[in-house]
């Protein structure tokens, strides 16, 4: 990849002209990075009535979606100018501002909650649709002035673990998907800006391209996040949190949530435990301990 | 009453090259858990081979749908999600199917959901069961239910898919791929599939060598897999998975350590072999959640509090540098006497 040197928001009429006409780089970047509340890993994670208990002293930032913040921080942070804007945004209840704040402690700089009864039991197409409304509210901001360019989101919710919700919202907004990157280059000049991601999907090494706006999704091998700064830390403390409604994003109730939802979950129940291991200690036929095991077994 | 006809199941017959080749396991696997939904017939982009036609024939296959796309489509984008989903969504409305079930990887995942969008079908993934709620035949349409292992195999949850078509990605080694009673003829039927020019360019793809001689480790039927505890040398991880036939597989860190290639867990691979070794590994949650769908989990840890040894239905408490070898000749020896 060529030096990211002179990155100009994509071609929107009006910003390339005004880039143009006045010989100057514009540089205004505008990232939406989609994050999720989930409970901790190594919390004890269960269903009650066929939902995710959602315990507030339990749940955090999806871990794999730290690495979609670090990405939008890197590109703004390498784009010359300081108007730059990372907005979070995330689906979920009030319990989930912790997965905000951990964004904001990172530099990100606007979080949006969005949250309504509406929206529980969303299947995966009322979470893409809820999500990629809240895109499109953010682009139209006053008069579209600064459209949002890109999305970026984690490679996987490590509670439902679908991997399928950034495939959806681009599908959603009708951009182009970039999805699962192990490596990120944005470059570009003044008729728009060009997005690379290099991959490791199923068999293949890939190099993608796509103009902006794009939906990307970073894996864990992308960058590694960076701890928060003390500055930051306090200031995320006090930061405002927007919360908007279905109704703020013009979302049919009968399409999201639980109402619209095209599959449901009628059971839960922990899966049966393990039979008792047998644990055997190498005193010099631990191997061979090993291989009767497979051959009693039937597993040779 | 509406009498129904027999569901149709619609199966992604995906193939890494132009022509389709061979079937892999886990598509053989499909169409045998499609046979107790319905009948089975398979949508696939290449062009099948007079063998393929005779795989697919002997596993039940009624028709081949081989999509054609626009001539103007760059080959390299076939396998663009955009492209897929478009050829699945084609294919399902053509076929009128009631279920569309796609081996679960990320590409088909993504492919199965963009299609799952476009269709207005539900969607599930990583299913590790399949069943009509009713009898099929008696009702229209009977839910399907899909039972799904989650939060690292330690829950187990039924959903239900409301919406006909279905689309589905299953999880490879959920079931025993087996050939039909009664053999078909599979015959191939054009698809005439509209793309819309897509978004995204292809710059490069390459494919990915792989281990001559052993199986894929999202489908092999045996994994040994190796962590932090070999220290750098997979030597005892080859030895044990060359005598058992098996896929090697690693953990986050080894890969990190730049020791092996391809990891298992949350955001590597997900396995679910008969049977998965793990040598030199803690047993991370993350770990984990790629691998306790095994039906049988063995370990190999000098650490006896290491978590993976009470996740294991054996464990051998030792060095892997000793355990492994020896347990690789015992199992060579044992073959060797009953071959
Ligand atoms: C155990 C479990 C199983 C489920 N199975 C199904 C199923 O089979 N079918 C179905 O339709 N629904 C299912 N759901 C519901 C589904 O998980 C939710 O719709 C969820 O919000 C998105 O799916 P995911 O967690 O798999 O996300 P993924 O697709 O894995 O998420 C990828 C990325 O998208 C972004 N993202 C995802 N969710 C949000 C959010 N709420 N807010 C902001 N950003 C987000 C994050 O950046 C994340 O890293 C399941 C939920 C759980 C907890
Ligand atoms: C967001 C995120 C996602 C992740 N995703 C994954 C994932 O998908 N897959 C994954 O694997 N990890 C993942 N990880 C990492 C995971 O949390 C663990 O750190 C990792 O699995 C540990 O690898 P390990 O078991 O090889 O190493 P360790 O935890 O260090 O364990 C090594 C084990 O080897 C044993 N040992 C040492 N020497 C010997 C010897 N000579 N003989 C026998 N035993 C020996 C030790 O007792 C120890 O139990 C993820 C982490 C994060 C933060």
């Amino acid at each position: 990849m060529p030096n990211i040197v002179a990155y100009v928001v994509r071609q929107r009429d009006h910003l390339a002209q005004r880039a143009a006409h006045q010989r100057v780089v514009s540089v205004l970047v505008r990232i939406v990075v989609l994050l999720k509340y989930v409970p901790d890993i190594s919390s004890d994670r269960r269903f009650e009535e066929g939902r995710v208990v959602r315990d507030p002293a339990a749940g955090s930032l999806n871990e794999l979606d730290e690495h979609a913040v670090e990405a939008a921080l890197r590109i703004v942070e390498s784009q010359p100018g300081g108007d730059h804007e990372v907005v979070a945004v995330t689906l979920a209840p009030a319990t989930a501002d912790i997965a905000l704040r951990k964004a904001y402690q990172m530099g990100v700089h606007r979080g949006v909650r969005v949250t309504d009864d509406a929206l529980a039991g969303s299947d995966y197409f009322g979470t893409a649709a809820a999500l990629a409304a809240a895109v499109r509210r953010l682009d139209a901001e006053n008069g579209a002035v600064r459209p949002v360019d890109l999305v970026i989101t984690g490679m996987a919710a490590l509670d439902g673990l679908g991997s399928v919700v950034p495939a959806l919202v681009a599908e959603e907004l009708g951009w182009a998907q970039l999805t699962l990157a192990k490596s990120v280059a944005l470059d570009g000049d003044a008729r728009g800006a060009t997005l690379t991601i290099t991959r490791e999907v199923d068999d293949a090494h890939e190099t993608l391209a796509a103009p902006l706006p794009a939906v990307l999704s970073v894996t864990d091998t992308a960058n590694s996040p960076r701890y928060p700064n003390f500055k930051l830390i306090m200031a995320a403390r006090s930061k405002a949190i927007e919360e908007w409604s279905a109704a703020d994003l013009g979302l049919d109730p009968a399409t999201v949530g639980l109402a619209g939802a095209r599959t449901v979950t009628v059971e839960a129940a922990p899966s049966p435990a393990r039979p008792e291991v047998q644990v055997v200690v190498d005193k010099g036929e631990g191997g061979k301990a090993l291989a009767e095991f497979l051959i009693r077994n039937d597993l040779v | 009453m509406t009498i129904r006809t027999r569901p149709t199941v619609l199966v992604f017959l995906d193939s890494p090259q132009r022509t389709v080749e061979t079937v892999r396991p886990a598509v053989l696997e499909l169409i045998t858990l499609g046979r107790t939904l319905g009948r089975v017939d398979v949508v696939t982009l290449g062009a099948p081979t007079v063998e393929v036609l005779a795989t697919l024939g002997a596993y039940g296959v009624h028709l081949v749908h081989q999509a054609q796309v626009p001539t103007s489509l760059p080959e390299s984008s076939y396998r663009l999600t955009s492209v897929l989903a478009s050829v699945l969504a084609t294919a399902v409305r053509r076929n009128d199917a009631d279920v569309l079930l796609v081996p679960s990887s990320f590409a088909g995942k993504e492919a199965a959901a963009v299609a799952a969008a476009r269709l207005g079908s539900g969607l599930v993934v990583d299913a590790s069961s399949l069943a009509w709620t009713g009898e099929p035949g008696a009702g229209d349409p009977a839910p399907l239910r899909l039972g799904k292992r989650v939060f690292a195999g330690t829950w187990t949850t039924v959903s239900t898919v409301a919406s006909d078509p279905a689309v589905v990605t299953v999880r490879a080694n959920t079931v025993v791929a087996e050939p039909a009673a009664v053999a078909t003829e599979a015959v191939v039927e054009p698809l005439p599939v509209e793309v819309e020019a897509p978004r995204v360019t292809v710059v490069e793809r390459t494919l990915k060598e792989r281990a001559a001689g052993r199986p894929q480790l999202e489908e092999a039927a045996i994994v040994v897999a190796g962590g932090r505890g070999t220290n750098g040398d997979f030597g005892p991880v080859d030895d044990l998975a060359d005598a058992l036939g098996a896929a090697v597989g690693a953990t986050r860190d080894a890969v990190f350590e730049g020791w092996f290639d391809r990891y298992i867990g949350q955001t590597g691979v997900t396995v679910a072999p008969r049977l998965y070794i793990g040598a030199g590994i803690s047993g991370a949650p993350h770990h984990r959640g790629g691998m306790q769908a095994s039906q049988v989990i063995v370990s190999v840890n000098n650490d006896p509090e290491a978590p993976i040894v009470e996740q294991s239905d054996f464990a051998v408490v030792g060095d892997l540098a000793d355990v492994l070898p020896q347990a690789a000749a015992a199992i060579r020896e044992h073959k060797a006497a009953r071959a």
